[in-house]
Protein backbone atom coordinates (compact mmCIF):
# COMPACT_ATOMS: atom_id res chain seq x y z
CA UNK A 1 0.00 0.00 0.00
CA UNK A 2 1.24 3.64 -0.86
CA UNK A 3 0.96 6.00 1.42
CA UNK A 4 -0.95 8.93 0.20
CA UNK A 5 0.71 12.79 1.01
CA UNK A 6 -1.63 15.49 2.17
CA UNK A 7 -3.12 17.55 -0.32
CA UNK A 8 -3.61 21.10 1.15
CA UNK A 9 -5.38 23.08 -1.34
CA UNK A 10 -8.72 25.06 -0.39
CA UNK A 11 -10.82 27.89 -1.28
CA UNK A 12 -10.52 31.08 0.24
CA UNK A 13 -13.66 30.73 1.87
CA UNK A 14 -12.54 27.52 3.54
CA UNK A 15 -9.52 29.28 4.43
CA UNK A 16 -12.08 31.84 6.44
CA UNK A 17 -13.86 28.84 7.48
CA UNK A 18 -11.29 27.97 9.63
CA UNK A 19 -10.77 31.44 11.58
CA UNK A 20 -12.61 32.38 14.34
CA UNK A 21 -13.69 35.67 15.99
CA UNK A 22 -11.12 37.16 18.60
CA UNK A 23 -8.34 35.31 17.04
CA UNK A 24 -4.83 36.75 16.53
CA UNK A 25 -3.94 36.94 12.76
CA UNK A 26 -0.68 38.41 11.14
CA UNK A 27 -1.13 39.52 8.01
CA UNK A 28 2.14 39.07 5.08
CA UNK A 29 3.63 41.43 2.78
CA UNK A 30 4.63 45.05 3.78
CA UNK A 31 2.53 48.07 2.90
CA UNK A 32 0.76 48.07 -0.45
CA UNK A 33 2.90 44.80 -1.46
CA UNK A 34 2.03 41.04 -2.19
CA UNK A 35 -0.41 41.57 1.08
CA UNK A 36 -2.70 38.16 0.90
CA UNK A 37 -6.21 40.33 -0.74
CA UNK A 38 -7.90 37.15 -2.03
CA UNK A 39 -7.92 35.79 1.95
CA UNK A 40 -8.89 39.38 3.34
CA UNK A 41 -11.74 39.54 0.96
CA UNK A 42 -12.91 36.17 2.01
CA UNK A 43 -12.58 37.27 5.55
CA UNK A 44 -14.53 40.42 4.51
CA UNK A 45 -17.31 37.79 3.13
CA UNK A 46 -17.19 35.83 6.48
CA UNK A 47 -18.67 37.45 9.69
CA UNK A 48 -15.43 36.57 11.07
CA UNK A 49 -14.91 39.80 13.76
CA UNK A 50 -13.14 40.81 16.81
CA UNK A 51 -9.66 40.59 15.24
CA UNK A 52 -6.61 41.28 16.80
CA UNK A 53 -4.53 41.89 13.12
CA UNK A 54 -0.19 42.32 12.99
CA UNK A 55 0.62 43.71 10.18
CA UNK A 56 3.29 45.82 8.65
CA UNK A 57 0.36 47.66 7.48
CA UNK A 58 -1.09 48.20 4.30
CA UNK A 59 -4.37 49.10 2.49
CA UNK A 60 -5.86 45.97 4.40
CA UNK A 61 -5.72 47.11 7.44
CA UNK A 62 -7.85 50.41 7.08
CA UNK A 63 -10.30 47.94 4.66
CA UNK A 64 -10.84 45.59 8.15
CA UNK A 65 -11.00 48.86 10.35
CA UNK A 66 -13.20 50.19 8.01
CA UNK A 67 -15.34 47.30 7.84
CA UNK A 68 -15.35 47.44 11.61
CA UNK A 69 -13.22 44.04 12.04
CA UNK A 70 -10.59 44.93 14.57
CA UNK A 71 -10.45 44.67 18.03
CA UNK A 72 -6.85 45.68 18.34
CA UNK A 73 -3.81 46.23 15.96
CA UNK A 74 -0.20 45.89 16.57
CA UNK A 75 1.58 47.50 13.94
CA UNK A 76 4.56 49.66 13.32
CA UNK A 77 3.05 51.72 9.96
CA UNK A 78 0.02 51.54 8.31
CA UNK A 79 1.45 53.07 5.23
CA UNK A 80 0.09 52.28 1.58
CA UNK A 81 2.55 53.18 -0.87
CA UNK A 82 1.52 56.26 -3.23
CA UNK A 83 2.89 57.39 -6.19
CA UNK A 84 5.91 59.77 -5.31
CA UNK A 85 4.61 62.83 -7.47
CA UNK A 86 7.86 64.03 -7.66
CA UNK A 87 9.53 61.44 -9.02
CA UNK A 88 7.14 58.87 -10.36
CA UNK A 89 8.12 56.30 -7.78
CA UNK A 90 6.60 55.59 -4.69
CA UNK A 91 5.81 57.12 -1.17
CA UNK A 92 4.55 56.16 1.93
CA UNK A 93 1.15 57.38 1.97
CA UNK A 94 -1.31 57.77 5.10
CA UNK A 95 -3.86 55.54 4.97
CA UNK A 96 -7.53 57.97 5.29
CA UNK A 97 -9.11 54.81 6.29
CA UNK A 98 -7.10 53.45 9.12
CA UNK A 99 -6.46 57.16 10.29
CA UNK A 100 -10.10 57.59 10.64
CA UNK A 101 -10.39 54.41 12.89
CA UNK A 102 -7.88 55.51 14.95
CA UNK A 103 -8.71 58.80 15.40
CA UNK A 104 -12.20 57.55 16.51
CA UNK A 105 -10.84 55.09 18.99
CA UNK A 106 -12.42 52.18 17.16
CA UNK A 107 -9.55 49.81 18.26
CA UNK A 108 -6.76 49.43 20.61
CA UNK A 109 -3.38 49.50 19.24
CA UNK A 110 0.13 48.35 20.19
CA UNK A 111 2.49 50.63 18.49
CA UNK A 112 6.54 48.78 17.79
CA UNK A 113 9.74 49.65 16.09
CA UNK A 114 9.52 47.93 12.53
CA UNK A 115 12.34 45.89 14.26
CA UNK A 116 10.27 44.75 17.19
CA UNK A 117 7.64 43.37 14.86
CA UNK A 118 10.29 41.80 13.69
CA UNK A 119 11.56 40.46 16.75
CA UNK A 120 8.12 39.89 17.86
CA UNK A 121 7.46 37.51 15.57
CA UNK A 122 10.88 35.49 15.72
CA UNK A 123 10.51 35.14 19.64
CA UNK A 124 6.91 33.30 18.88
CA UNK A 125 8.52 31.09 16.15
CA UNK A 126 11.59 30.31 18.40
CA UNK A 127 8.97 29.57 21.45
CA UNK A 128 10.75 32.06 23.98
CA UNK A 129 9.51 34.39 25.80
CA UNK A 130 10.91 37.45 24.17
CA UNK A 131 13.90 38.34 22.19
CA UNK A 132 16.15 41.63 24.03
CA UNK A 133 17.39 44.68 21.52
CA UNK A 134 18.85 48.02 22.09
CA UNK A 135 15.53 49.29 20.03
CA UNK A 136 12.86 51.00 21.63
CA UNK A 137 15.26 52.75 24.52
CA UNK A 138 14.44 55.72 25.32
CA UNK A 139 11.41 56.73 23.22
CA UNK A 140 7.97 57.10 23.51
CA UNK A 141 7.29 53.26 22.88
CA UNK A 142 7.05 52.66 26.94
CA UNK A 143 4.79 55.33 27.05
CA UNK A 144 2.14 53.77 24.33
CA UNK A 145 2.67 50.46 25.90
CA UNK A 146 2.94 50.38 29.50
CA UNK A 147 3.30 46.42 29.29
CA UNK A 148 6.36 46.73 27.39
CA UNK A 149 9.51 45.86 30.30
CA UNK A 150 12.97 45.86 29.78
CA UNK A 151 15.65 42.66 30.85
CA UNK A 152 19.53 42.77 32.14
CA UNK A 153 22.02 41.59 31.02
CA UNK A 154 23.71 38.87 33.17
CA UNK A 155 27.27 39.51 31.67
CA UNK A 156 29.51 42.61 32.47
CA UNK A 157 28.39 45.43 30.34
CA UNK A 158 31.06 47.05 27.41
CA UNK A 159 32.69 48.82 30.10
CA UNK A 160 32.88 46.03 32.64
CA UNK A 161 30.31 47.15 35.25
CA UNK A 162 26.74 46.08 35.00
CA UNK A 163 25.28 44.12 32.26
CA UNK A 164 23.20 46.57 29.62
CA UNK A 165 19.58 47.15 29.88
CA UNK A 166 17.51 46.16 27.17
CA UNK A 167 14.41 46.05 25.50
CA UNK A 168 12.36 42.58 26.43
CA UNK A 169 10.34 42.54 23.09
CA UNK A 170 7.62 39.71 23.88
CA UNK A 171 6.67 37.27 21.79
CA UNK A 172 3.87 37.90 19.46
CA UNK A 173 2.38 34.69 18.84
CA UNK A 174 -0.71 34.19 16.34
CA UNK A 175 -3.42 32.05 15.76
CA UNK A 176 -3.38 32.34 12.21
CA UNK A 177 -1.02 34.01 9.67
CA UNK A 178 -2.34 34.66 6.12
CA UNK A 179 0.69 35.41 3.34
CA UNK A 180 0.40 35.79 -0.25
CA UNK A 181 3.63 34.14 -2.62
CA UNK A 182 3.82 33.54 -6.01
CA UNK A 183 4.13 30.06 -6.52
CA UNK A 184 3.66 26.71 -4.33
CA UNK A 185 2.86 23.52 -4.51
CA UNK A 186 -0.72 21.40 -3.38
CA UNK A 187 1.12 20.59 0.31
CA UNK A 188 2.05 24.54 1.59
CA UNK A 189 6.03 24.97 -0.02
CA UNK A 190 6.22 27.67 -1.54
CA UNK A 191 8.15 30.47 -3.02
CA UNK A 192 8.48 34.03 -3.73
CA UNK A 193 9.95 35.47 -7.10
CA UNK A 194 10.38 38.90 -6.59
CA UNK A 195 12.42 40.75 -4.98
CA UNK A 196 11.91 40.58 -1.57
CA UNK A 197 10.24 38.08 0.78
CA UNK A 198 9.51 40.37 3.53
CA UNK A 199 8.39 38.43 6.54
CA UNK A 200 6.05 35.97 5.06
CA UNK A 201 7.94 33.09 6.31
CA UNK A 202 8.15 34.16 10.11
CA UNK A 203 4.61 34.96 10.45
CA UNK A 204 4.28 31.16 9.03
CA UNK A 205 6.22 30.05 11.90
CA UNK A 206 4.83 32.66 14.78
CA UNK A 207 1.46 30.98 13.68
CA UNK A 208 -0.43 28.14 15.46
CA UNK A 209 -2.10 27.68 11.46
CA UNK A 210 -0.61 29.08 8.55
CA UNK A 211 -2.54 29.88 5.23
CA UNK A 212 -0.77 30.06 2.43
CA UNK A 213 -2.64 32.05 -1.18
CA UNK A 214 -0.58 31.63 -3.99
CA UNK A 215 -0.17 32.90 -7.47
CA UNK A 216 -0.40 29.50 -9.31
CA UNK A 217 0.53 25.68 -7.80
CA UNK A 218 2.69 23.92 -9.65
CA UNK A 219 4.02 20.10 -9.44
CA UNK A 220 6.46 19.82 -6.37
CA UNK A 221 8.84 18.52 -9.25
CA UNK A 222 8.60 21.36 -10.70
CA UNK A 223 8.75 24.30 -7.39
CA UNK A 224 12.69 24.79 -8.04
CA UNK A 225 12.31 25.99 -11.83
CA UNK A 226 9.23 27.79 -11.47
CA UNK A 227 10.81 29.69 -8.19
CA UNK A 228 14.25 30.18 -10.14
CA UNK A 229 16.25 28.46 -7.99
CA UNK A 230 16.38 26.72 -4.82
CA UNK A 231 16.84 29.67 -2.25
CA UNK A 232 13.76 31.58 -3.01
CA UNK A 233 11.99 28.27 -1.61
CA UNK A 234 11.51 29.95 1.48
CA UNK A 235 8.44 28.98 2.42
CA UNK A 236 8.32 24.55 3.86
CA UNK A 237 4.97 22.70 4.46
CA UNK A 238 6.11 22.61 7.72
CA UNK A 239 4.59 25.65 8.54
CA UNK A 240 1.48 25.88 6.01
CA UNK A 241 -1.95 24.56 7.00
CA UNK A 242 -3.48 25.25 3.58
CA UNK A 243 -2.98 26.27 0.62
CA UNK A 244 -4.65 28.72 -1.84
CA UNK A 245 -4.24 29.47 -5.63
CA UNK A 246 -5.15 32.90 -6.17
CA UNK A 247 -3.95 34.14 -9.63
CA UNK A 248 -4.36 37.87 -8.92
CA UNK A 249 -4.86 37.27 -5.47
CA UNK A 250 -2.60 40.39 -3.91
CA UNK A 251 -4.40 42.89 -6.21
CA UNK A 252 -5.36 45.62 -5.77
CA UNK A 253 -1.52 45.55 -3.77
CA UNK A 254 1.43 44.73 -5.58
CA UNK A 255 2.53 41.35 -6.59
CA UNK A 256 6.76 41.50 -8.27
CA UNK A 257 7.01 40.48 -10.58
CA UNK A 258 3.87 39.39 -11.89
CA UNK A 259 1.62 42.89 -11.66
CA UNK A 260 2.08 46.51 -10.54
CA UNK A 261 -0.11 48.03 -7.39
CA UNK A 262 -4.05 48.80 -8.78
CA UNK A 263 -2.98 52.76 -8.57
CA UNK A 264 -7.01 53.26 -10.02
CA UNK A 265 -8.28 51.06 -7.15
CA UNK A 266 -5.96 51.95 -4.65
CA UNK A 267 -6.57 55.67 -5.16
CA UNK A 268 -10.66 55.53 -5.48
CA UNK A 269 -10.58 53.35 -2.23
CA UNK A 270 -8.76 56.20 -0.52
CA UNK A 271 -10.80 59.31 -1.95
CA UNK A 272 -14.20 57.07 -0.21
CA UNK A 273 -12.71 58.33 2.86
CA UNK A 274 -14.88 61.04 3.98
CA UNK A 275 -18.14 59.07 2.23
CA UNK A 276 -19.36 56.29 4.74
CA UNK A 277 -21.66 55.23 2.18
CA UNK A 278 -19.47 55.43 -0.55
CA UNK A 279 -16.68 53.51 1.08
CA UNK A 280 -19.11 50.62 2.48
CA UNK A 281 -20.46 50.32 -1.15
CA UNK A 282 -16.98 50.07 -2.80
CA UNK A 283 -15.56 47.76 0.04
CA UNK A 284 -19.34 45.14 -0.88
CA UNK A 285 -18.83 45.46 -4.41
CA UNK A 286 -14.95 44.36 -3.75
CA UNK A 287 -15.33 42.13 -1.01
CA UNK A 288 -18.10 40.49 -3.52
CA UNK A 289 -14.73 40.46 -6.37
CA UNK B 1 28.05 83.40 -8.02
CA UNK B 2 25.51 85.92 -6.64
CA UNK B 3 23.22 85.53 -4.09
CA UNK B 4 20.22 86.18 -6.01
CA UNK B 5 21.40 83.51 -8.54
CA UNK B 6 21.40 80.82 -6.36
CA UNK B 7 18.18 78.39 -6.13
CA UNK B 8 17.36 77.72 -2.45
CA UNK B 9 16.81 73.70 -3.34
CA UNK B 10 20.46 73.96 -4.57
CA UNK B 11 21.95 75.41 -1.15
CA UNK B 12 19.61 72.27 0.29
CA UNK B 13 21.07 69.74 -2.04
CA UNK B 14 24.43 70.69 -1.17
CA UNK B 15 23.92 71.39 2.88
CA UNK B 16 22.43 67.41 2.96
CA UNK B 17 25.25 66.14 1.13
CA UNK B 18 27.76 67.46 3.62
CA UNK B 19 25.39 66.11 6.49
CA UNK B 20 27.69 62.68 5.13
CA UNK B 21 30.71 64.01 5.07
CA UNK B 22 33.19 61.33 7.14
CA UNK B 23 30.28 58.67 6.71
CA UNK B 24 33.13 56.58 4.79
CA UNK B 25 31.69 53.17 3.94
CA UNK B 26 28.45 52.94 5.45
CA UNK B 27 24.70 52.75 3.94
CA UNK B 28 23.35 56.28 3.66
CA UNK B 29 19.30 56.27 3.85
CA UNK B 30 18.29 59.49 2.88
CA UNK B 31 14.43 59.63 2.72
CA UNK B 32 12.43 62.10 0.46
CA UNK B 33 13.56 63.48 -2.59
CA UNK B 34 16.26 66.10 -1.99
CA UNK B 35 17.73 64.03 0.79
CA UNK B 36 17.79 61.12 -1.85
CA UNK B 37 19.64 63.75 -4.33
CA UNK B 38 22.15 65.52 -1.89
CA UNK B 39 22.93 61.66 -0.93
CA UNK B 40 23.58 60.79 -4.31
CA UNK B 41 25.90 64.19 -4.83
CA UNK B 42 27.83 63.41 -1.71
CA UNK B 43 28.73 59.80 -2.82
CA UNK B 44 29.63 61.44 -6.05
CA UNK B 45 31.63 64.14 -4.53
CA UNK B 46 33.53 63.25 -1.72
CA UNK B 47 32.33 59.91 -0.13
CA UNK B 48 32.11 57.47 -2.93
CA UNK B 49 32.08 54.43 -0.81
CA UNK B 50 28.58 55.34 0.99
CA UNK B 51 26.14 52.79 0.08
CA UNK B 52 22.62 53.88 -0.98
CA UNK B 53 19.23 51.58 -1.51
CA UNK B 54 16.57 52.03 -4.42
CA UNK B 55 14.11 51.83 -2.07
CA UNK B 56 13.05 49.09 -2.18
CA UNK B 57 15.40 45.37 -1.94
CA UNK B 58 18.78 46.47 -3.26
CA UNK B 59 21.50 48.56 -3.37
CA UNK B 60 22.07 50.69 -6.25
CA UNK B 61 25.39 52.07 -7.71
CA UNK B 62 24.28 54.55 -9.86
CA UNK B 63 24.58 58.29 -9.42
CA UNK B 64 20.73 59.08 -10.77
CA UNK B 65 18.46 59.47 -8.40
CA UNK B 66 15.55 58.36 -10.14
CA UNK B 67 17.00 55.05 -12.17
CA UNK B 68 14.31 52.83 -14.00
CA UNK B 69 14.79 49.28 -12.40
CA UNK B 70 15.65 47.56 -15.92
CA UNK B 71 18.85 50.62 -15.58
CA UNK B 72 19.74 49.75 -12.28
CA UNK B 73 24.06 49.06 -11.27
CA UNK B 74 22.57 46.50 -8.12
CA UNK B 75 25.68 46.24 -5.94
CA UNK B 76 24.10 43.92 -3.42
CA UNK B 77 20.90 42.18 -2.07
CA UNK B 78 19.21 44.25 1.14
CA UNK B 79 15.27 43.64 1.53
CA UNK B 80 13.63 44.94 4.80
CA UNK B 81 14.64 41.85 6.63
CA UNK B 82 18.37 42.71 5.90
CA UNK B 83 17.72 46.64 6.54
CA UNK B 84 17.26 45.18 9.86
CA UNK B 85 20.86 43.61 10.34
CA UNK B 86 22.47 47.02 8.83
CA UNK B 87 20.61 49.61 11.25
CA UNK B 88 21.92 47.18 14.19
CA UNK B 89 25.22 46.75 13.08
CA UNK B 90 25.17 50.92 12.84
CA UNK B 91 27.10 51.17 9.79
CA UNK B 92 24.31 53.47 8.83
CA UNK B 93 23.15 57.22 8.82
CA UNK B 94 19.56 57.93 8.18
CA UNK B 95 17.96 61.37 7.06
CA UNK B 96 14.50 61.07 8.22
CA UNK B 97 11.61 63.12 7.66
CA UNK B 98 10.00 64.32 10.64
CA UNK B 99 6.32 65.69 11.68
CA UNK B 100 7.19 67.55 14.63
CA UNK B 101 10.71 67.95 16.07
CA UNK B 102 12.25 69.22 18.91
CA UNK B 103 14.85 71.75 20.34
CA UNK B 104 16.98 68.02 21.49
CA UNK B 105 16.35 66.68 18.60
CA UNK B 106 13.47 64.29 19.46
CA UNK B 107 11.08 63.09 15.98
CA UNK B 108 7.11 62.73 15.93
CA UNK B 109 6.15 60.52 12.67
CA UNK B 110 3.69 58.79 14.30
CA UNK B 111 0.62 60.79 15.60
CA UNK B 112 -0.71 64.22 16.86
CA UNK B 113 -2.64 65.22 20.46
CA UNK B 114 -2.06 64.92 23.73
CA UNK B 115 -3.56 61.18 23.78
CA UNK B 116 -1.21 58.49 21.82
CA UNK B 117 -3.86 55.85 22.56
CA UNK B 118 -6.87 58.40 20.89
CA UNK B 119 -4.41 60.14 18.41
CA UNK B 120 -5.92 63.97 17.75
CA UNK B 121 -4.25 62.93 14.17
CA UNK B 122 -3.06 59.24 13.36
CA UNK B 123 -0.04 59.53 11.22
CA UNK B 124 2.29 56.58 9.66
CA UNK B 125 3.18 55.01 12.97
CA UNK B 126 7.09 55.11 14.31
CA UNK B 127 7.93 53.14 11.74
CA UNK B 128 11.90 52.32 12.11
CA UNK B 129 12.57 55.67 14.11
CA UNK B 130 13.34 54.02 17.65
CA UNK B 131 15.68 52.04 16.29
CA UNK B 132 17.31 53.69 14.32
CA UNK B 133 17.92 56.52 16.36
CA UNK B 134 19.15 54.15 19.30
CA UNK B 135 21.80 52.31 16.75
CA UNK B 136 22.81 54.59 14.10
CA UNK B 137 23.93 58.69 13.05
CA UNK B 138 20.31 60.25 12.31
CA UNK B 139 19.92 63.16 10.71
CA UNK B 140 16.45 65.36 9.79
CA UNK B 141 15.18 66.63 6.81
CA UNK B 142 12.30 69.21 6.96
CA UNK B 143 10.97 70.80 3.75
CA UNK B 144 8.71 73.92 5.39
CA UNK B 145 10.39 75.45 7.98
CA UNK B 146 7.61 75.96 10.54
CA UNK B 147 6.65 76.76 14.36
CA UNK B 148 4.03 73.29 13.83
CA UNK B 149 7.10 71.49 12.67
CA UNK B 150 9.58 73.19 14.73
CA UNK B 151 8.06 72.47 18.51
CA UNK B 152 8.22 72.96 21.92
CA UNK B 153 7.50 68.98 23.13
CA UNK B 154 6.53 66.86 19.99
CA UNK B 155 3.73 64.44 21.23
CA UNK B 156 5.39 61.13 20.66
CA UNK B 157 8.97 60.23 20.77
CA UNK B 158 9.12 58.30 17.92
CA UNK B 159 12.55 59.02 16.78
CA UNK B 160 15.00 59.82 20.18
CA UNK B 161 16.66 63.01 21.08
CA UNK B 162 19.50 64.26 22.70
CA UNK B 163 18.21 64.94 26.37
CA UNK B 164 16.62 61.02 25.86
CA UNK B 165 19.67 59.37 25.18
CA UNK B 166 21.72 61.64 28.17
CA UNK B 167 18.65 60.27 30.51
CA UNK B 168 19.83 56.33 28.81
CA UNK B 169 23.07 56.84 30.02
CA UNK B 170 26.54 57.09 28.11
CA UNK B 171 26.45 53.36 27.75
CA UNK B 172 23.13 52.61 26.72
CA UNK B 173 23.71 55.90 24.10
CA UNK B 174 26.59 54.69 23.04
CA UNK B 175 25.77 54.58 19.58
CA UNK B 176 23.11 57.11 19.76
CA UNK B 177 24.02 60.33 16.96
CA UNK B 178 21.62 62.87 16.08
CA UNK B 179 23.74 64.96 13.79
CA UNK B 180 21.95 67.59 11.99
CA UNK B 181 18.76 68.88 10.80
CA UNK B 182 18.28 70.52 7.24
CA UNK B 183 15.07 72.52 6.56
CA UNK B 184 14.32 74.85 3.32
CA UNK B 185 15.69 77.55 5.55
CA UNK B 186 18.89 76.70 7.08
CA UNK B 187 21.57 74.21 8.77
CA UNK B 188 21.00 73.33 12.45
CA UNK B 189 23.05 70.85 14.59
CA UNK B 190 23.39 69.65 18.94
CA UNK B 191 27.18 71.11 18.98
CA UNK B 192 25.99 72.76 21.97
CA UNK B 193 27.20 72.24 25.41
CA UNK B 194 23.75 70.75 26.58
CA UNK B 195 23.11 69.60 23.10
CA UNK B 196 20.02 72.03 22.25
CA UNK B 197 19.28 72.61 18.71
CA UNK B 198 21.83 75.36 17.38
CA UNK B 199 21.78 77.53 14.01
CA UNK B 200 25.21 76.07 12.02
CA UNK B 201 23.93 78.08 8.82
CA UNK B 202 21.10 80.27 7.27
CA UNK B 203 20.88 79.83 3.60
CA UNK B 204 21.19 82.65 1.48
CA UNK B 205 18.57 85.65 1.98
CA UNK B 206 17.22 83.62 5.45
CA UNK B 207 17.27 86.25 8.00
CA UNK B 208 17.67 85.21 12.07
CA UNK B 209 14.38 87.01 12.93
CA UNK B 210 12.65 84.58 9.98
CA UNK B 211 13.92 81.62 11.05
CA UNK B 212 13.25 82.57 14.80
CA UNK B 213 9.59 83.01 14.22
CA UNK B 214 9.55 80.25 12.24
CA UNK B 215 10.87 78.17 14.99
CA UNK B 216 8.37 77.28 18.22
CA UNK B 217 11.42 77.08 20.46
CA UNK B 218 14.44 79.10 21.33
CA UNK B 219 17.24 78.35 19.43
CA UNK B 220 21.07 78.66 19.95
CA UNK B 221 21.68 81.57 17.81
CA UNK B 222 25.86 82.16 17.59
CA UNK B 223 26.67 85.53 17.41
CA UNK B 224 27.89 85.77 13.54
CA UNK B 225 25.95 83.49 11.63
CA UNK B 226 27.43 81.59 8.80
CA UNK B 227 25.54 81.64 5.27
CA UNK B 228 25.14 78.28 4.33
CA UNK B 229 27.93 77.22 1.29
CA UNK B 230 26.77 77.81 -2.08
CA UNK B 231 26.76 74.59 -4.08
CA UNK B 232 30.21 74.68 -6.53
CA UNK B 233 30.12 74.85 -10.26
CA UNK B 234 31.08 71.45 -11.24
CA UNK B 235 27.85 70.44 -7.78
CA UNK B 236 25.59 71.66 -9.59
CA UNK B 237 26.53 70.56 -13.23
CA UNK B 238 26.52 66.99 -11.62
CA UNK B 239 22.82 67.65 -9.84
CA UNK B 240 21.40 69.20 -13.04
CA UNK B 241 22.94 67.28 -15.94
CA UNK B 242 23.19 63.80 -14.18
CA UNK B 243 21.47 63.36 -10.44
CA UNK B 244 17.78 65.73 -10.90
CA UNK B 245 17.73 66.48 -14.48
CA UNK B 246 14.10 66.69 -14.23
CA UNK B 247 14.34 69.39 -11.49
CA UNK B 248 12.26 68.14 -9.09
CA UNK B 249 14.38 69.62 -6.18
CA UNK B 250 12.70 72.64 -7.23
CA UNK B 251 9.27 71.29 -6.73
CA UNK B 252 9.98 70.14 -2.96
CA UNK B 253 12.06 73.07 -2.44
CA UNK B 254 10.78 76.63 -4.14
CA UNK B 255 12.35 79.56 -4.35
CA UNK B 256 11.47 81.96 -1.79
CA UNK B 257 8.69 84.20 -3.21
Amino acid sequence: MTAVATDKQMTPDEVVGRLRSGMTVGIGGWGSRRKPMALVRALLRSDVTDLHVVSYGGPEVGMLAAAGRIRHLTFAFVSPDVPNPLTGGSVPGLDPHFRAARQAGAFTATEVDEGMLLLGLQAAAWRVPFLPTRVGLGSDLFRLDPDLRTVRSPYPGPGGGEGEELVAQPAIPLDAALVHLNVGDARGNAAFTGADLYFDDLLLEAATEGYVSVERIVPTAELVAEAGDVTRLKVSRLFVTGVVEAPGGAAPTACDPEYERDEEWQGRWFATAKDAEARDALLEDWARG
Amino acid sequence: MADTDVRRADVCVVAVADCFAGDGESLVNPIGVIPMIGGRLARAQHEPDLMMTDGEATLIADDAASVPAEQRTIETYNPYRRMFDVVWSGRRHVMMGATQVDRYGNQNIAALGPDPHRPKVQLLGVRGAPGNTINDTTSYWVARHSPKVFVEAVDVVCGIGWDRAAALGEEAARFFEVRRVVSDLGVFDFETDDHRMRVRSLHPGVTVDEVRAATGFELVVPDDVPTSRLPEPDELELVGEVIDPDGTRYREVPDPA
